[in-house]
């Protein structure tokens, strides 16, 4: 017998007791906490995220370029990762160095950008959270790792939702997932939080709209 | 589990030198003090907290109960994302199957997420056996692996270790395991985290291979998740070429869905946060991005002997957040390293001994390593009721009785040590029986209470070592009430 046969029928022994029951789980929780209007719903997002020690900056469609072009001159940026599905328009006002996200980049070459820029699949405004999904405009799930700096535009309202059962609600299980809610940290000195150990130590979060 | 805790004293010696250490008590109160205040805000900002905490419940007792449906719907599904699909039935296998698959790669060192799944198996030593070199990235795992410690927490392993000693374990050991420390470091959190990050650095650039858990397996998608904060899981996770994750069976939940539950409940549970920094998920293998290869290794390892006990199942509903630990306060006396396992606090002293077995002098001394006072029950996020448990635990180690290892039904006799626990509960039945001679006896006490010692002699000592003995009163109870008609003629 081999030990998936073996793990099974410990399974099955195990729960000879007990009788099967296949009625659907009783979910008494909200979907969200609380009504908002949308745009209460960006501010809430923008609080969250700024309260995990994201920077936030919020700015029109035609402002875009130029906000982006100064965040990256204000960080000293020379290089900057781009996914194949990124707005070119978004990276008019900056002379950074172009380097596109490449499935034969070495993990080397990536941590010699200094910045990457992406959009996002959606946003969660109570736990102050984007979540990017892989789709073009957010690239490999590596670009938004290894490089020091990350800008992520949301596209607000449009992109954000009240809570996690809605986010999960628009994503697809499918397609890999990488939550965020702030820069990296870590709470393993004395139960302390502080901000910085491997992912991007900047976390820069536009919300365009 | 870890053949690091093979011979471990029971419990009451282990905790006995811990308690004296003033310097591991200063600090184990300021962080558990510190998480507890945390944890109490960011669970009253969510406003439905008790039924997220029942759904939790259901929705893993209902997993539990159709464990064999799921865990084959979850094989199918990895399957066809493009990963494999590894069965271990204990430790042992689970650590052959690694250790061939890291070989299979052609590499000879691993890059390691913080996982207590491979902690139980002592996957590193294992590895290391086999001449493959394990590298732990997560902070804290990396200061237990650095000072050649053993962990002491399930989330903060080395929770037991102040930021003083932390700066000192970086400064003489990093340098033998890779880049060594920024010269001239201080004990500042913000610059030893910077010290980890450029020691961690190189490692995850080069790494081939990693080695990961995972906090939750969606049976219907196939998809994994790992929830984390520094990034280092990120790392493991998607710039290796291959990666391996060893979970254990009971990690699985039906549907995508019920993830919305649990990623509500488990960081503020935790971490105290409204969401940890990163969550990944991921479902075998996406092309272009992350890894090439993607193993899963399914770890029983006593978990479904756990499953077979009626009452001592619920501790498989456990999502490990630790919010039980930080509550404790024996843990917060007596420290993590005390519990002889991996898994400590009061979630491990439920945990340790069923996946274990109980023939180990600290796996029968487990149970009792709590004032049962509940508060691990009151903040645990998926309602597992730990003081029923060790209750439960506690009499089938004294009592014996049936039990399920290694997939086998058997009768475990009473444990030694209980001869005069079991005595006395015997004479105590015999006594409330006979009403007579429990009055003349009461009667007795309370005449000869003047020459009553102060700790008890022969078997009973070991109780009264760390207890006063209650005085006897000078008329026994009955006696008073008879008189006084139940205080109505003025008490005394």
């Amino acid at each position: 017998m081999n030990s998936r046969e073996r793990i099974l029928g410990r399974v099955r022994r195990a729960l000879a007791d007990v009788p099967r029951d296949d009625s659907p789980i009783e979910r008494g929780y909200l979907r969200r906490h609380g009504e908002r209007t949308a745009e209460e719903t960006v501010a809430l997002l923008a609080e969250n995220l700024a309260d995990y020690r994201a920077l936030v900056h919020r700015c029109a469609p035609d402002e875009l370029p130029s906000l982006i072009g100064r965040l990256l001159t204000e960080r000293g940026s020379a290089s900057v990762l781009v996914p194949p599905g990124l707005d070119a328009s978004w990276l008019a006002g900056t002379d950074a160095a172009r380097v596109a996200d490449r499935a034969g980049s070495t993990a080397h070459e990536l941590d010699r950008v200094d910045s990457v820029v992406t959009g996002c699949a959606v946003a969660v405004a109570e736990t102050g959270t984007v979540v990017l999904d892989g789709s073009p405009d957010q690239g490999r799930r590596r670009i938004t790792l290894v490089p020091d700096h990350h800008i992520c535009v949301v596209r607000v309202p449009d992109q954000v939702v009240s809570s996690v059962p809605e986010a999960l609600e628009r994503l697809d299980p499918l397609r890999p997932s990488t939550w965020i809610s702030g820069p990296s940290a870590t709470s393993d000195i004395e139960l302390d939080r502080v901000e910085g150990v491997h992912g991007p130590r900047t976390l820069e979060v536009v919300l365009l709209g | 589990m870890s053949g690091t805790f093979v011979g471990m004293p029971a419990f009451p010696e282990a905790a006995r030198d811990a308690v004296r250490d003033t310097t591991l008590r200063g600090t184990l109160r300021h962080a558990t003090h510190t998480i507890r205040a945390k944890r109490a805000k960011a669970v009253a900002e969510v406003s439905d907290w008790a039924a997220l905490r029942e759904a939790g419940k259901r929705i893993k007792d209902h997993t539990l109960r159709h464990l064999d449906r799921y865990l084959e719907q979850l094989e199918a599904a990895v399957t066809a994302a493009g990963g494999t699909v590894h069965w271990a039935a204990d430790a042992d296998e689970a650590n052959r199957i690694v250790a061939r698959l890291v070989q299979e790669t052609g590499e000879s060192e691993v890059v390691k997420v913080k996982s207590m799944a491979t902690q139980e198996i002592g996957l590193n030593e294992a590895l290391e056996a086999e001449g493959i070199r394990a590298y732990e990235t997560d902070l804290a795992e990396l200061i237990v692996q650095l000072g050649e410690d053993r962990p002491s927490h399930i989330l903060v392993p080395a929770i037991h270790r102040n930021r003083g000693e932390i700066r000192d374990i970086f400064r003489s050991e990093m340098g033998r395991w890779g880049r060594p420390a920024p010269e001239g470091l201080t004990d500042t959190p913000a610059e030893l985290a910077e010290a980890a990050r450029l020691h961690l650095r190189e490692k995850f650039l080069r790494a081939g291979v990693g080695v990961s858990g995972a906090n939750f397996m969606v049976a219907e998608t196939g998809t994994l998740v790992v929830v984390e904060s520094e990034g280092n899981g990120r790392m493991c996770l998607t710039l290796p070429e291959t990666l391996i994750s060893v979970v254990g069976i009971e990690k699985v939940v039906p549907s995508w869905r019920d993830l919305e539950v649990f990623l509500q409940t488990l960081p503020r549970s935790s971490t105290a946060e409204r969401m940890n920094p990163y969550t990944s998920t991921w479902t075998g293998t996406t092309d272009g991005d992350g890894p090439r290869v993607f193993h899963l290794v399914l770890l029983d390892n006593g978990r479904t002997d756990t499953l077979a006990d009626e009452v001592g199942r619920q501790a498989l509903r456990c999502i490990r957040c630790s919010a039980c630990l930080n509550v404790c306060p024996v843990y917060e006396r007596a420290g993590g390293h005390a519990y002889g396992s991996v898994y400590p606090g009061p979630i491990g002293a439920i945990l340790s001994p069923q996946l274990r077995g109980t023939a180990s002098d600290i796996d029968a001394s487990l149970p009792y390593a709590s004032s049962l006072c509940g508060a691990c029950y009151e903040v645990c996020p998926v309602a597992i009721d730990i003081p029923e448990v060790l209750v439960h635990l506690r009499e089938r180690v004294a009592q014996g009785g049936p039990v399920t290892r290694d997939g086998n039904k058997v009768v475990l006799r009473p444990a030694r040590g209980h001869g005069a626990e079991r005595a006395a509960m015997r004479a105590a039945r015999w006594a409330f029986r006979h009403p007579g001679a429990l009055r003349a006896g009461q009667r007795l006490a309370s005449r000869t209470r003047r020459f009553h010692p102060r700790t008890l002699p022969g078997p009973g000592r070991a109780w009264t070592g760390s207890r006063d003995l209650p005085p006897v009163p000078a008329e026994p109870f009955r006696d008073w009430w008879q008189r006084t008609h139940g205080g109505k003629d003025g008490g005394r």
